[in-house]
């Protein structure tokens, strides 16, 4: 009876390290897909030429160029742009769902944050095209309202989700003890909010941020449609850009395999992938010394 | 001769809900002088204390009736601002909460609340509440290390110190003394003796020996009533009632 039992827990343990296993399997198998076809890009053009060259230009005749810059500037100031929207308004939902609204309003606001998140990014985009694009160009003048500034718009309304409950969690685990404390000492409620709760939740926001700022930077199909996808060095907000992940989904479809061209949007992939990893280990870091603080 | 009434409970009622924790209570607090509240656990006198400064405004489903006098008015009264009672009124928590910042800070965001910006001002104020605190000379060196590093008995006093520092005239203990130990709690008693020359002081304790040491006046609830109210010494030594006998004899409680 004992021996049967005991092999049933073993079985019960090897099946969830099974899983464990498993997961770390993809992981090493995506990175190491995406390594051994970024490598071969580097047999025709340097390392150093990927990563300073200012121009990205994989058709053109005489000498194409593969320069990484420009993509990687657009996708950040659309990640930059995003968050700063973002992080002000999504702590301030954030706050204001955990220290102001009625519970009954709470019960509300909540699941529509959590909608929000459903939203499949091809109605965002489609919305920026629509929407956000002819509000742009009607209000600054410019003369696409596809470009960089809406792609940040809508992207700050992709990470806004993530933000919010992370960020409501971080605020929700603050001892109560702080804010009577602040209260006592005649405190008013926006004070104990903003100089005792937010600091005391900085680790939890700022790691809710980070996943925020991950979510954003890997974002495709909504970029693609509202940023104007032009693969000229980025020098405005109310420029059109190409991102990393608009370039890879667009041009990957259309290129011949196994050239220069092919392995190129691979390298350009494992930057991504590097980018997301370090973002998601960073605010992983930063979360865990959050719940570790609160013990 | 007894002193000037400084804060008085006019037949207070209080519901959680539809629980009635708190009947008819009557009870005056003297100027410059430590009012003990003693009971069993559950018997309202965490509640009646936090009527005091209307820390019990922070639960939805509160009900409170009747009347809270400070120096003549209603402070119950919707005109008076809760915010600006508390820096008349302040608190000592049951378990010491400072703030996750340095020592100074933890006394600063006090005054800076209450419009205390002027730096030198701000280090003189925190100066001489630490001191006040009798903590300045274990913390003078490590004024900008978090306060969290401090042992438990520290904290508290850290936390009378940051509530000595916007100059309160009521200062309310709710078992100051619950989470520490026997050395940290004679501190804080010997603080209170200290303050209350200064200060009209309510303290909440579970500890009889502790209210028979510390305050001047006693009040013992059972069940949500006022059972006895009376000078400490008479309390002790020849209570009215059999109830407050038997509890302060150990007889149940």
């Amino acid at each position: 009876m004992t021996m049967k039992r005991q092999l049933k827990e073993k079985l019960i343990e090897w099946f969830f390290l099974l899983n464990g296993i498993l997961v770390i399997l993809i992981l090493g198998g995506i990175f190491i897909l995406l390594l051994k076809n970024a490598l071969p890009a580097f047999r025709e053009v340097s390392l150093k030429d990927f990563v300073i060259s200012p121009i990205w230009n994989p058709d053109a005749y005489d000498k194409p160029t593969y320069g990484l810059l420009p993509m990687l500037v657009s996708s950040l100031m659309v990640t930059v742009g995003a968050l700063i929207v973002a992080i002000p308004l999504g702590i301030g939902t954030a706050a204001y769902m955990s220290d102001v609204a009625r519970p009954r309003v709470r019960e509300i606001v909540k699941p529509l944050v959590e909608i929000l998140a459903g939203i499949p990014s091809v109605v965002v985009g489609f919305l920026g095209i629509v929407l956000v694009g002819p509000f742009i160009t009607h209000l600054t003048g410019a003369r696409n309202g596809l470009n960089a500034l809406n792609g940040s718009i809508l992207l700050a309304v992709m990470a806004l989700p993530t933000i919010i409950s992370l960020s409501e969690d971080a605020l929700a685990s603050v001892p109560r003890a702080y804010e009577e404390a602040s209260l006592a000492l005649g405190a008013n409620k926006w004070q104990t909010v903003v100089r005792v709760k937010i600091p005391a939740a900085a680790s939890g926001i700022l790691a809710a941020c980070m996943l925020g700022m991950g979510r954003a930077i890997g974002e495709t199909m909504t970029v693609l449609m509202a940023t104007g996808n032009a693969a000229a060095f980025p020098n405005s907000f109310l420029g059109p850009v190409k991102t990393m992940t608009s370039t890879i989904a667009i041009e990957l479809g259309e290129v011949a395999y196994y050239t220069t061209h092919f392995y190129m949007l691979f390298a350009v992939g494992l930057i991504l992938f590097i980018i997301t990893f370090i973002i998601n280990v960073i605010s992983d870091i930063v979360f865990h010394k959050h719940t570790r603080a609160q013990l | 001769m007894d002193k000037i009434v400084r804060m008085q409970a006019r037949d207070v009622n209080f519901y959680y809900g539809k629980q009635h924790a708190l009947k008819g209570i009557n009870l005056d607090i003297f100027n410059n002088s430590v009012t003990a509240i003693i009971g069993p656990s559950g018997c309202g006198k965490s509640t009646f204390i936090r009527i005091l400064n209307r820390m019990h405004e922070l639960v939805p489903s509160a009900r409170i009736s009747g009347e809270v006098m400070l120096d003549e008015r209603n402070i119950l009264s919707p005109e008076v601002d809760a915010v600006e009672l508390r820096k008349r009124v302040g608190m000592v928590f049951q378990k010491p909460n400072p703030f996750p910042k340095s020592i100074f800070d933890n006394i600063a965001y006090g005054l800076s609340i209450n419009g205390v910006k002027d730096k030198r001002l701000v280090e003189e104020r925190v100066v001489e509440s630490l001191k006040k605190a009798a903590l300045w000379d274990e913390v003078k060196n490590r004024l900008h290390d978090s306060a969290l590093g401090m042992s438990g008995g520290q904290q508290q006093r850290l936390c009378i110190a940051r509530c000595l520092a916007i100059e309160p005239e009521v200062i309310l203990f709710d078992e100051p003394c619950a989470s520490l130990d026997p050395i940290s709690t004679k501190k804080i008693e010997d603080l209170i003796l200290e303050l209350e020359k200064d200060y009209t002081i309510v303290i909440v304790t579970h500890n009889m020996q502790q209210a028979a040491r510390v305050s001047d006046y006693t009040g013992f609830f059972l069940m949500g009533e006022l059972i006895e109210f009376d000078r400490t010494e008479t309390m002790f030594t020849s209570p009215k009632d059999k109830r407050t006998e038997d509890y302060i004899t150990g007889r149940f409680g």
